[in-house]
């Protein structure tokens, strides 16, 4: 595929896969979902699955995969979807999101044959998961494939990711790709306020590691960073909106994790350009 | 395998349980067996000098950063290698415990942490480096296995035999250099499966670790007075060996002996399973207090806390008059 279909491509599935998001915050009812942090999440996961990953449904433990480690994993709004898309999830199966006896629960849990080979829910954990990956591949003399860790942005408050950047770059792990979802808000409101993260570029790079900042929901620029990878652990932030496509839901930390009204949702669906 | 001569028996007990480690890891490797240390700065603390000499490639220093070991350990178990982390026991269970139960425990990742230095034996550290809550907290993580052994011959079967151990194991080593020896003999160790040293119709004393040794010299005080005791040595304290148990139940007494606090560890582990049992034997749990020692060398810590083999005998015979003077005689 060329590079513009591959974007088109990527494009017209973040379209559907913020659609099912919000279907599937939906069917999760009473339950709410993580809408913010899911929604500044779909490009990303969009670019990953139809342009980057090297991953197959039908053998989901070849060994020259790519492996993928959701470390933000209240982004499960988009992982799902994007699973979905990739193959590895039944379209009916999403709207099972967070009831009882799914396996799509809230963060993502251990199921190798639906795509999710790590668990996550506690921050700050994933990109050690990377480091301990991509030394072992580097045992393997396995070097095809890339080692995939998406955060978020108040993810970064937790020192356990700033000891395994460090490592990563001790190690000179080539392998190693993170990319961090600057959404600026968290819990408890902008990132700037909470913990504030400026000159994140510089701090990444002090711990020796190659940095590319990119709009987060611009497909093109996503997929160029992916896919031009720059030597040694390689980071990209991407600036992203939280809640973005929902008028009411952007830049907006109530909806970190909300539960949507019916006149909600029929205007998140409307404004998503679904015919009601 | 290293024999177990009067000779290395004695070289094993100098180099204390961290340097035993050493030796069996090393022995390991010797052996051709594929196998990956991660360490948390403490490579040479962990008996590792050697090992990391001759197998620099084995062996992975992720520096003063407990968290980023445990969870670099899982991922690299997941991806097929056999890996063990160490640390200080009191960091391995309290400073790295959500990496522990995530990776270890919630996504059942096979490391072999070894916690070193657990209990007392570098207490003249502080409370810091007192390793005292180690079992209990990881005991309510579901799916490790807990090992303990009681001297450094143990030490070193302990590691053969968890370095073959399917799943996670929390390997606890304790006591100090010239660390009492219980084992001049070679013998079958077995995760999951006590050793019974000696039984007893009296007193049957179920111990760990270092205690197994205190525990055998607190038995000849007691038998000196006519006491009849056995002494059960239950290195792995999860899964607990209940068969073991049952066979020692129809004694009136039963005295759990470790070098741990006394909630939540060995102590706890035996009467939850006795709880349930009609008939059971009245049980005394000899541990450390609920309250954090200040900082003093080891023997000076094991005589605060009770648990030298004269005060540990001391302890049970209290228990045992109490038991023998019961005016209801409900024993």
């Amino acid at each position: 595929m060329q590079n513009d279909q591959i974007i088109n491509k990527c494009k017209s599935i973040a379209d559907e896969m913020r659609v099912e998001a919000i279907q599937m915050a939906w069917s999760a009812g009473k339950n709410g979902a993580h809408l913010g942090g899911g929604l500044s999440l779909i490009e990303i996961l969009a670019v990953l699955y139809n342009g980057i990953l090297k991953i197959d449904a039908d053998d989901p433990l070849n060994e020259d995969r790519d492996r993928f480690i959701l470390s933000k994993g209240h982004g499960t709004l988009a992982l799902y979807p994007a699973l979905y898309h990739a193959g590895f999830i039944a379209k009916e199966d999403l709207l099972t999101y967070k009831s009882n006896h799914t396996l799509l629960s809230a963060h993502p849990a251990i199921c190798t044959d639906i795509g999710i080979e790590f668990a996550s829910g506690s921050l700050g954990q994933g990109l050690s998961l990377g480091v301990g990956t991509c030394l072992a591949l580097n045992r393997k003399h396995n070097t095809t494939s890339n080692v995939y860790v998406v955060l978020g942005d108040g993810e970064l408050d937790e020192g356990s990711v700033w000891e395994a950047a460090m490592s990563a770059s001790h190690f000179g792990l080539q392998q190693l790709i993170a990319i961090v979802d600057c959404n600026k808000l968290q819990y408890d409101g902008p990132t700037k306020s909470v913990m504030n993260l400026d000159n994140l570029k510089r701090k990444w790079e002090s711990f020796g590691w190659s940095c590319v900042c990119v709009d987060g929901h611009d497909i093109s620029s996503l997929y160029d960073a992916l896919s031009n990878k720059i030597s040694g652990p390689y980071v990209i932030l991407a600036d992203t909106i939280k809640g973005k496509g929902i008028s009411y839901m952007e830049n907006n930390p109530l909806w970190h994790n909300g539960k949507m009204t019916q006149k909600q949702y029929d205007q998140a669906l409307e404004e998503l350009g679904v015919k009601l | 395998m290293m024999e177990f001569t009067p000779a290395t028996v004695r070289t094993w007990a100098r180099l204390g349980a961290c340097g035993a480690f050493g030796l069996a890891m090393l022995e390991l490797l010797d052996e051709g067996e594929d196998i990956i240390t991660v360490t948390a700065d403490l490579c040479y603390f962990s008996g590792l000098e050697k090992l990391n000499e001759i197998y620099p490639d084995k062996v992975y220093n992720v520096g003063i950063a407990e968290q980023n070991m445990v969870t670099v350990a899982a991922a690299m178990v997941k991806e097929g290698c056999r890996v063990f982390a160490t640390t200080y026991a009191s960091f391995a269970a309290s400073r790295c415990m959500d990496q522990v139960r995530v990776s270890m425990g919630y996504m059942n990742l096979g490391v072999k942490l070894v916690g070193l230095t657990s209990g007392l034996s570098v207490g003249i550290l502080g409370a810091t480096h007192m390793s005292i809550e180690d079992i209990a907290i990881m005991r309510a993580i579901p799916n490790i296995t807990i090992v303990s052994p009681a001297d450094c011959g143990a030490t070193i079967k302990a590691v053969k035999e968890v370095a073959n151990y399917p799943g996670p194991v929390y390997l606890r080593l304790s006591g100090p250099v010239n660390n009492p020896v219980v084992y001049t003999k070679d013998f079958d160790f077995t995760i999951g499966k006590a050793i019974c040293h000696k039984q007893g119709h009296d007193i049957a004393f179920i111990s760990t670790g270092t205690m197994v040794y205190q525990s055998k010299k607190a038995i000849e005080y007691l038998e000196a007075e006519g006491i009849s005791c056995g002494l059960l040595d239950m290195h792995t304290i999860k899964p607990l060996d209940t068969e073991s148990i049952d066979n020692i139940c129809n004694a009136k007494l039963i005295v759990t002996v470790e070098e741990h606090s006394r909630i939540g560890g060995l102590g706890s582990a035996i009467s939850e399973y006795l709880a349930g049992k009609i008939h059971k034997p009245v049980q005394l749990i000899i541990g450390i207090n609920d309250n954090y020692e200040h900082a003093g060398d080891y023997q000076f810590l094991l005589e605060q806390c009770g648990l030298t083999a004269a005060k540990i005998a001391d302890s049970v015979k209290r228990k045992w008059e109490e038991i023998i003077d019961d005016k209801f005689g409900t024993l």
